[in-house]
């Protein structure tokens, strides 16, 4: 045992602890159960002996033991090409598919927790090496607050207003509000359709919402959490039935169609409230400068 | 090969409306129609949908 043993051992453990604070099963179902959940505590444990021992290599003034850390940038790569590949490989017997766009915000969010991880043991164990350990805890507890808040993104609700709208046929044509969703021939079809379907709309508040919710991949988000949440009315061979989310094209609004198993108009806006704005999704034209000169790049 | 936005069939009681180039189902009314295309839909994984009263085709998409 020697100076560095016990801040090594506490910076893993905080490293660890965060990790495990990050990791969170909600209805979207991911880190899924107890083995994906072993992967990734694993994996936040190596982090966390990453971020540690560099404090005491700072210390030793060994430099190039810093180093050390581009490991951790093509190890941790390779957690969200784990995580990709998973996922990508389970979403096409998802009955309401989750779409590539979240997928890849899935597992950015997996390779970036881990590097929140390294982070927050770098920063306890060089508070403790070089005040005291109770330095340290508190070093922690920052850096747990500061990876709290930066792997929180945005929420759909902040960004649109959503409102429930009773689905409708006009002859074979299926409307929620005035924005065309599908044709349906079958009387019989329209009436299970009628029955079980509900239609909300996001209006987007700004520009860049607009923007945000014209991406495909943000409204298939905004069908699969909503039909994992409330269950689908569905089964594989009714191409008929899946959930679709439609854009008025003069407006931006989108018209969200779906067919739960749970009719529950309060929870239904809750979830697709809390739908996660995607990062890839994300647009911001409002940020273009276009007041600049034409020949500008 | 997987087929995307396809007319699988073409079901009608409109001899007139007969479409080439697909498999046609004729009919006498448009109840035996509707019974034809729910089975239609079901067999081929595709959803039928109605272009007039007489005319319905199943679309794989």
């Amino acid at each position: 045992m020697n100076e560095y043993t016990l801040p090594i051992v506490f910076g893993i453990a905080i490293g660890t602890l965060s990790r495990l604070f990050m990791l969170r099963t909600d209805y979207r179902q991911y880190p899924t159960y107890l083995h994906g959940k072993i992967i990734h505590v694993a994996l936040g444990f190596i982090a966390a002996g990453l971020g540690t021992v560099a404090g005491p290599a700072i210390m030793e003034e060994e430099f190039t033991a810093i180093t050390f850390l581009t490991l951790a940038a093509s190890q941790f790569r390779e957690v969200r090409n784990m995580e990709r590949n998973t996922l990508t490989e389970l979403d096409s017997y998802e009955l309401v598919s989750r779409g590539k766009t979240y997928i890849e915000g899935i597992a950015i969010a997996f390779e970036s927790r881990n590097y929140l991880v390294i982070f927050t043991s770098l920063v306890s164990t060089l508070a403790y090496l070089i005040f005291n350990i109770w330095a340290g805890l508190i070093a922690a507890i920052i850096a747990v607050i500061i990876s709290h808040k930066l792997m929180s993104g945005g929420k759909l609700g902040d960004i649109v207003e959503i409102e429930y709208m009773e689905p409708r046929f006009e002859g074979a044509g299926l409307y929620v509000d005035n924005i065309y969703i599908m044709n349906i021939g079958l009387p019989e079809r329209q009436k299970e359709v009628i029955r079980y379907g509900m239609g909300f709309i996001l209006k987007p508040k700004n520009m860049n919402a607009r923007s945000t919710i014209a991406n495909l991949g943000q409204r298939q988000a905004v069908l699969h959490d909503l039909s994992t949440a409330l269950g689908v009315y569905r089964d594989s061979g009714t191409p008929a039935l899946v959930p679709l989310a439609k854009r008025d094209l003069d407006d931006g609004r989108v018209g969200v169609f779906v067919l739960p198993q749970e009719r529950d108009i309060e929870r239904a806006i809750t979830v697709i409230g809390d739908v996660p704005t995607l990062e890839n999704a994300i647009r911001m034209p409002s940020e273009k400068k276009s007041n600049e000169g034409s020949g500008a790049q | 090969m997987i087929l995307e936005k396809f007319v699988l069939a073409a079901i009608t009681t409109n001899p007139k409306k007969m479409p080439s180039g697909t498999a046609v189902f004729h009919c006498d009314s448009k109840e035996e129609m509707e019974k034809v295309a729910a089975n239609l839909e079901a067999i081929l994984d595709g959803i039928a949908h109605a272009l007039t009263e007489d005319l319905y085709i199943i679309v794989k998409h």
